[in-house]
């Protein structure tokens, strides 16, 4: 059972797939202007990494090795686009937001990654497991990338609307001066040179304990 | 939109890797040294080119005349791999020598965001066959501008006295945050004072 355990969390710090493996990077900053937007670009990686996981996973003794890497983008192709006729449905105003990004979750280097290095080769359990912890994992990191980004760029924290309230918080001090660049391209990407290290100090501090019992 | 107004446009004002975050993942990755990021940067500029024309043809003349028009992406993508792999086997064929120098960055396009990124935004801004061609020409020239900047940055960082916690990735992409404040200052007004729009 264990072994199910760590198939799940190992997408959260271990093998964490924004700041240790570095894949699937383009959507994690274009897509993370706003709190809101992040949740919903990391629930539908959830929805296709888990799903394309399953049915590659299903497929993996039919579909022959010459053509696999085709297969597995027919496969992703399809979700996604079931993942865009399902938003533009019941959430468009999320649909319009994402934009390009949406469609981009085909090429997106961490569903291929996933079906190439690990659903390809185990069981249907662990693959569902294991796109369901990375989809969550990489939803953590877009959600703590758009919180920083949001309330220091605009000062304000997105989310979705319920009934009447419209979902906006005011920060206090950084709605009227807030530092506007960090919601444009140069914050994230500068953002994103400081958290890689706070990240891998972090881990440290994590599984150095436990090394130091063993 | 002229033909010189797209150019500049994906170029420098929306330039694929500065500005919009496609193509990040061979950004980081293939820029360790200037030699591979020329010859990554010709071969993104080479198949967006072409792919933009060809999903730009397949959308309007098959995919509108049957109301399939939800089957973008899908068809897309189908379209970029197979191209991709045409590509590497005309010039394995035509030029040794050049395959030879893109062989091995060419399996790698057919993940790359801004190819797919540029034809879907073609369709977004219904563009016609031409502009779509400069469209994704102008992508990937911006792509390998980009790439070529950052590898001649890395090159030097590698001599500096970078702090350990930063060295590698980090770094890498402290400085594209600069090059990107750089890039702020290419913004729509250079086409209006231009007198392009």
């Amino acid at each position: 059972m264990s072994g199910h355990v760590k198939e799940f969390t190992k997408g959260f710090f271990r093998e964490n797939p924004t700041f240790i493996v570095l894949l699937g990077l383009c959507p994690t900053l274009g897509t993370t202007t706003m709190v809101a937007n992040g949740i919903g670009m990391g629930l539908g990686v959830i929805f296709v990494l888990f799903f394309s996981n399953i049915i590659i996973s299903l497929c993996r003794k039919c579909i022959p090795a010459s053509i696999h890497i085709p297969a597995y983008i027919v496969i992703i192709a399809t979700l996604v686009t079931l993942l865009q006729m399902l938003l533009e449905a019941y959430v468009p105003s999320l649909y319009a937001s994402l934009g390009v990004y949406l469609p981009l979750i085909v090429v997106n280097c961490i569903i291929l990654g996933r079906a190439e290095a690990f659903a390809s080769s185990h069981g249907v359990l662990d693959s569902a497991l294991d796109g369901l912890g990375m989809g969550m994992g990489l939803t953590m990191n877009l959600t703590v990338i758009a919180l920083i980004r949001e309330v220091l760029g605009a000062g304000t924290i997105t989310l979705f609307p319920i009934g009447g309230w419209d979902g906006v918080i005011n920060v206090p001090i950084l709605h009227t001066t807030p530092c506007r660049v960090m919601t444009l391209a140069a914050g994230a990407l500068l953002l994103m040179g400081y958290l890689l290290p706070a990240f891998k100090a972090l881990i440290g501090l994590i599984t150095a304990p436990k090394e130091a019992t063993r | 939109m002229t033909i010189i107004a797209i150019l500049l446009t994906y170029i420098f004002i929306n330039n694929f890797i500065l500005v919009q975050f496609l193509g990040l993942c061979p950004f980081i990755g293939v820029s360790k040294n200037s030699e591979n990021a020329i010859g990554m940067g010709a071969a993104v500029t080479f198949v967006t080119a072409i792919t933009s024309t060809i999903c730009w043809c397949v959308y309007h003349w098959f995919l509108v005349p049957f109301h399939l028009e939800y089957l973008e992406t899908l068809t897309f993508i189908l379209v970029i791999a197979s191209l991709v792999q045409f590509v590497e086997m005309v010039i394995k064929k035509i030029s040794p020598p050049l395959y030879k120098a893109l062989g091995i960055y060419l399996p790698l396009i057919t993940t790359n965001c801004v190819v797919l990124g540029i034809a879907i935004i073609n369709i977004t801004n219904q563009y016609n066959a031409i502009e779509s061609f400069f469209s994704g020409l102008a992508a990937g020239l911006g792509f390998t501008l980009a790439i070529i900047l950052m590898s001649n940055i890395r090159e030097r960082l590698e001599f500096k006295p970078v702090p350990k916690v930063f060295q590698g990735v980090p770094i890498a992409f402290t400085s594209a945050g600069l090059m990107a404040l750089a890039f702020m200052a290419f913004d729509k007004s250079l086409l209006t004072n231009l007198h392009l729009v």
